[in-house]
């Protein structure tokens, strides 16, 4: 009996991970490994760190509460390796239109236009600065169709 | 039981050394991070969401999600005044890339952003016959892929459907609500691009955090509180109809 419990306590510290129990019934260590897991994107502060420019232009517009990842996608790698690791150019006819292609879904307040009445084709950025994007000095240029701002 | 002086004592040591764990609580990749100190959940402000899927998309990213499977997703919800009981719900490839102009403009129309609801009385985590997946002790439900089974319990007890099983690893996966990212002192991916601020990280501990007095002055819900899963993800504006 002796042996057969002393063969067991042997046994089970031999298959049940070190860290099994530390802080429930699950290996304590499992947390530390997930929390190591390095990151994609950068985050709005690590951004506007370098790019105050940018920064001063949100600042006149609305787009000042839109992250920077949420057009320009996971930054992280750029943010370690300024130098070498580039973002892409965006193509303003998929980012634009991804939140401001009119959809009864949205809210009623949020900008939105029917792309294809309001551009006719042309590139969002022809007439709409991104990082500021209402158009103050030409008036007589914002297309009709645009909704309700 | 009696507890004499002399099994006190005894105790005493033990309960000091339990107790050390639990305060110490420190993932090793992130120093300053006490775990003990957190208790996150998320806040989905549903009349803010434009269903844009930038955070479906983040979410990927951040988390290699294989393609066709997803750790959160938006839904649209379409309820007909003559059929509230029974909303239209489509989720094109989880929202990932939009979704296209809805052709019933009738009714109500609207967004649900998606995603594990790290339950305090989780039942995935209940179900789990060698332990590998938990709540962590800051509220955070996780999956230890190394020890998991790929035995699909925890997929059939999620209620909210947040589970599926990685075909690449063949273990149970699901949203981490970034851990690797929260113990940085970072919000979530997708919180990070959220361009509305529809969904906002909460930590419930942390009285210095909006979201209590965003709780205290809005009428928010959980999904399926019937369930009593203790979920943690709370939605402001959610229509009755939204399951």
């Amino acid at each position: 009996m002796a042996i057969a419990l002393i063969a067991f306590v042997a046994l089970r510290a031999m298959v049940v991970p070190h860290s099994f129990g530390q802080y429930g019934h699950y290996r304590g260590a499992a947390i530390a490994e997930i929390a190591a897991r390095p990151i994609a994107h950068a985050g709005h502060d690590a951004c506007e760190a370098c790019h105050t420019d940018v920064v001063d232009q949100k600042k006149l517009g609305r787009h000042i509460v839109v992250p920077c990842e949420a057009c320009h996608g996971a930054q992280a790698k750029h943010a370690d390796d300024p130098a070498s690791v580039k973002p892409p150019k965006l193509d303003t006819a998929i980012v634009c239109a991804r939140c401001h292609e009119a959809n009864s879904a949205k809210p009623k307040a949020f900008p939105q236009v029917v792309t294809a009445d309001h551009a006719q084709g042309i590139a969002c950025d022809t007439c709409h600065q991104p990082h500021r994007p209402k158009i103050e000095d030409t008036p007589a240029a914002k297309p009709a169709t645009e909704a309700k701002k | 039981m009696d507890i004499t002086r002399r099994r006190l004592l005894m105790l005493l040591p033990a309960a000091a050394v339990a107790w050390q764990y639990v305060q110490a609580g420190t993932p090793e990749a992130s120093p300053n991070y006490k775990m003990t100190d957190h208790w996150w959940g998320m806040l989905i402000d549903i009349p803010k969401c434009i269903g844009c899927g930038s955070c479906v998309r983040a979410c990927a990213e951040e988390n290699d999600v294989p393609d066709d499977y997803y750790r959160t997703w938006i839904e649209r919800y379409h309820v007909a005044d003559w059929k509230i009981e029974k909303p239209e719900v489509e989720s094109p490839n989880g929202g990932k890339q939009g979704f296209p102009p809805n052709p019933d403009v009738t009714g109500k129309n609207f967004f649900v952003p998606k995603l594990c609801n790290h339950c305090a009385e989780s039942p995935c985590t209940q179900v789990c016959p060698v332990g590998a997946t938990f709540v962590t002790p800051d509220g955070v439900v996780l999956v230890d892929k190394s020890y998991c089974l790929g035995c699909r319990y925890c997929v059939q007890a999620c209620p909210y459907g947040c589970r599926f099983i990685n075909p690449k690893t063949n273990t149970a996966e699901k949203c981490t609500l970034c851990y690797h990212r929260i113990t940085k002192g970072l919000t979530t991916a997708c919180c990070e691009v959220c361009p509305t601020g529809a969904r906002q990280l909460a930590d419930l501990k942390n009285p210095k955090d909006p979201i209590h007095e965003f709780l205290r002055t809005h009428t928010v819900q959980v999904l399926k509180p019937h369930m009593a899963t203790g979920a943690k993800v709370f939605y402001n504006g959610m229509d009755g109809s939204v399951r």
